[in-house]
């Protein structure tokens, strides 16, 4: 049972760090664009361009 | 479906259009040659894979004319900058751009992709939801009128957003709120933890040291709830403090604090109850109902902000120089009087004027409602906002800014909303009065146990505020409204004023405008009548002659893919004349037929209604009648006669001419209808009405119905209106759809029966447990537990309205 000295304690310092994070992504921003990131991640960027892959073709 | 669909906006593609765009190796047609320039320009930068991505069509793209881009060319200039750059950084500046255009997230991604890959562009984001970008670039490798270009040439138009400071403090209130509601969460949460296992031991069971220290954690945990999340509750309640007013926010702030205050001394000495998971979960479910309401509010002021705007940001004014005229760009906010200004053909007048050279027709019906376009000529005076129809005129500016006809409804429009008439709400009412009999009965309850046992009457006390659950109570109102609220968009009503659905379940008078509410304001074809010839011709002849025309009247004549007519001249009065396979035709008013074209005139013209008449002659004979109307909007009479059958007294106040108001009042069954009214008229109507006893909701579009708007208990502007009329409403019909006025009725009255239950649950609630509580029976977790449970039945209830069958069912 002594554990709880500790557990008690750690859990209150858990809960500050949480809100120190929400802190963080509320002012950073993270909640004003509830739509746009979803999709974002479906769009690659990285894909070759399409005209480079057709003049390839082409050639 | 045998036509092709446009590669680019998806709309049909002529057969005789010749546009075709190739990607990936297939060749796709475009409707014209704007769609096939964008898309060929969204290809060639390798951003083709927009097409694949999009999940709605792009809209369709008319190649910006010369002046535009000399427009977005002013954009550069310092001085225009200065209201919405941010000019802070040496190397960098940023500003907020709105974006037209936008339909799906294929869009941003184009956008995005598109501009952050332009020498010089630092930063570019976009917001799917509220379509603004945030661009932050180097002024000394690009311009802001390049990043503005290269936005037109994939399709979009960008216009900087200059509210940007205000909606700044928005954020940051917004940024607070979210903050506050998370505190509140987070803290509910971690409390509860502590607070359950003492719930559920025996009394006992838990060794004291344990019991002290999750006590003590609880109140770690607890104070920033206290101190920072209920922030806003102390600050109204100290406001209504002052103006002498018992408001929600008063019980919850003495509730807040009693409860954090006894729980003090038995966490000092260990004996005792403490009531820290009561106040965490109260403050959060309390903040959880405002920030609703707030996103929902907020939602409804985005979606108009993006429509347009009334007087154009730029006009043509003459210059004198050296060498004779010049014509140049300008911003309207520096025009001074005495400046001429040209306007063309399907352009904005800019300001109050004379004109000087030219004649034309306007339409003012934004301002006065007149819907049938008037005749100006050199020497009369034109107002700013209307829009010039026929051909171009220079005007010499007589009132600019401040001065102007629109300034001064405006003005009238202020004024009305200060005035605007407030109904005494009924869960304020009630909760006023609860208010007072809730603290009274606390402070008796201290009294009783303080004389009888004075150790207990602390803790009783609370437990008697707490579990009165001023929570249920004022969730009761807003937890419904913002259920409504939300239900009422999906059906294409936007509501700015969430409790403006409380007023409008006592509306007893609806009054409708005319022009663009119950009409669509603009003309369309009602009849032909033939006097000569085939009836399928004289159709194409007409619409050969007005192809190139920009005149309502004209379009309502005007069919797709006819070829129009050679030599197409513009006379003065009301007509035009040009050749069709190398034959004269006259197209026009009566009078300018009898004036312009040698043909003889049937006597007498076969038609005496209503509309306006359009003549179709050769050289030889009157060919056609054309009678033109405002159309009446789809479902208006089911609408209004659906709305006399809830009880409801329909009137109808226009400023267009008798004839025409009384046609359209006879054609749906409204016997109460006033024609020619001017703004201020419109006004004096309703508050006439109001003075009388009757509670008016009020469904305008125009800028002269502004006023009247914000006059009458409820207002509603059409979705298709301009700026000024949705500032003045209450809400926004966005569908356009009359038949959303009858859902919204019935909506409100529902609405109304369901704050009635959640009050009176919340009442009975209240008036078992408190008497309970006086008498020292309850422990904190059956208070917990009551409030929580009360909320919960409050809520729920409300959301029964978003599954809500209203309106229009057969």
């Amino acid at each position: 049972m002594e554990s709880l000295y500790l557990l008690i304690p750690l859990s209150v310092l858990l809960v500050f760090l949480i809100g120190l994070i929400f802190w963080w992504s509320v002012r950073s921003g993270q909640f004003d664009d509830l739509e746009g990131p979803g999709w974002r991640v479906l769009q690659d960027d990285d894909k070759p361009a399409d005209t480079a892959a057709e003049t390839k073709k082409n050639n | 479906m045998s036509q092709a669909a446009c590669f680019h906006c998806t709309e049909p593609v002529a057969e005789t259009a010749k546009f075709p765009v190739n990607y990936r190796e297939q060749t796709h047609p475009c409707c014209c040659a704007g769609c096939q320039a964008i898309a060929q320009t969204i290809i060639d930068s390798g951003l083709g894979r927009y097409y694949d991505d999009r999940t709605d069509a792009a809209t369709q793209a008319n190649p910006l004319p010369a002046e535009v881009l000399e427009q977005i060319r002013l954009y550069d200039d310092e001085a225009m900058q200065r209201n919405f750059v941010d000019q802070s950084g040496e190397a960098s500046r940023e500003a907020h751009l709105l974006l037209e255009g936008i339909t799906c997230a294929a869009c941003i991604w184009l956008n995005e992709q598109h501009i952050g890959r332009l020498q010089g562009v630092q930063l570019v984001s976009i917001n799917y939801t509220t379509h603004r970008a945030r661009i932050r670039w180097n002024p000394a490798q690009i311009k802001l009128s390049e990043i503005l270009e290269a936005i037109a040439a994939i399709g979009y138009r960008a216009t900087p957003y200059d509210h940007a400071r205000a909606e700044a403090a928005w954020q940051k209130r917004h940024k607070q709120a979210q903050f506050r509601l998370w505190t509140a969460g987070l803290s509910m949460m971690q409390v509860m933890m502590f607070a359950v296992p003492v719930y559920l031991a025996e009394p006992g069971d838990i060794a004291p040291q344990w019991l002290l220290m999750m006590n003590w954690a609880s109140m770690l945990l607890t104070l920033p709830v206290v101190l920072y999340s209920s922030w806003p509750f102390y600050q109204s309640a100290w406001r209504d403090l002052k103006a002498r007013r018992a408001g929600m926010d008063l019980p919850v702030t003495v509730g807040v604090l009693a409860a954090f205050i006894a729980s003090l001394p038995p966490l000092l000495s260990g004996r005792g109850e403490v009531y820290f998971d009561s106040v965490t979960m109260f403050v959060f479910l309390l903040l959880g109902g405002r920030y609703l309401e707030m996103r929902a509010r907020q939602r409804a002021g985005a979606a108009t902000e993006r429509l347009v705007k009334l007087i154009p940001a730029f006009t043509h004014r003459l210059s004198e120089t050296a060498d004779g005229q010049r014509l140049e760009e300008y911003p309207v906010s520096q025009l001074r009087p005495g400046d001429r200004v040209v306007c063309r053909p399907g352009e904005i007048i800019p300001a109050d004027g004379v004109i000087i050279e030219g004649q034309t027709e306007v339409n003012e019906a934004l301002l006065t409602g007149e819907s049938t376009p008037i005749c100006k000529a050199v020497d009369d005076e034109v107002t700013g906002g209307a829009s010039n129809l026929l051909s171009p005129i220079t005007i010499r500016v007589s009132e600019v800014g401040d001065h102007t006809r629109l300034a001064a409804i405006v003005r009238l429009l202020d004024r009305a909303m200060q005035h605007k008439p407030r109904l005494a709400q009924l869960a304020d009412r009630i909760s006023g009065w609860f208010v007072l009999i809730l603290l009274l009965v606390a402070a008796a309850t201290w009294w009783f146990w303080h004389l009888h046992d004075p150790i207990h009457a602390l803790p009783i006390t609370v437990a008697v505020l707490v579990i009165s659950c001023p929570c249920a109570l004022s969730l009761a109102t807003p937890a419904a409204l913002v259920a409504a609220t939300g239900h009422l968009a999906t059906h294409g009503i936007l509501s700015h004023r969430p409790d403006s659905l409380e007023d409008t379940a006592q509306i007893t008078d609806i009054v409708f405008d005319k022009t663009g509410t119950l009409t669509l304001g603009q003309p369309a074809l009602q009849e032909q009548i033939m006097l000569h010839g085939s009836p399928h011709h004289a159709r194409e002849l007409a619409a050969a002659l007005e192809a190139t025309s920009s005149h309502p009247l004209a379009k309502a004549l005007q069919q797709e893919g006819c070829t129009p007519a050679q030599d197409i001249t513009y006379l003065p009065g009301g007509g035009l004349t040009g050749l069709i396979d190398g034959e004269p035709y006259w197209i026009g008013h009566p009078d300018f037929i009898r004036a312009n074209c040698p043909a003889p005139e049937p006597a007498p013209l076969p038609y005496g209604g209503t509309g306006t008449v359009v003549v179709l002659a050769s050289a030889t004979h009157w060919l056609a009648l054309f009678i033109l109307q405002d159309q009446l909007r789809e479902n208006a009479a089911a609408a209004i006669s659906r709305l006399q059958q809830l009880g409801l007294n329909v009137h109808l106040l226009s400023g267009d001419n008798r004839q025409t108001v009384e046609h359209v009042a006879g054609l749906l069954g409204i016997s109460k209808h006033r024609a020619a009214a001017s703004p201020e008229q419109k006004l004096d109507y309703v508050q006439k009405l109001q003075q009388s006893g009757r509670r008016v909701l009020m469904l305008g579009d125009g800028v002269n119905d502004a006023p009247v708007l914000a006059a009458a208990e409820v207002s509603m502007a059409m979705g298709s209106g301009v700026d000024i009329s949705h500032a003045a409403g209450d809400m926004v019909l966005l569908n356009n759809q009359l038949t959303g006025v009858v859902t919204l009725l019935a909506l409100a009255r529902k609405t109304r029966s369901i704050i009635r239950q959640n009050l009176a649950w919340a009442l009975l609630y209240n008036a078992a447990a408190i008497p309970l509580a006086a008498c020292g029976y309850v422990t904190p977790w059956i208070a917990s537990a009551g409030m929580a449970a009360s909320s919960l039945l409050v809520v729920m209830n409300a959301l029964r309205l978003t599954r809500a069958r209203t309106g229009m069912q057969k």
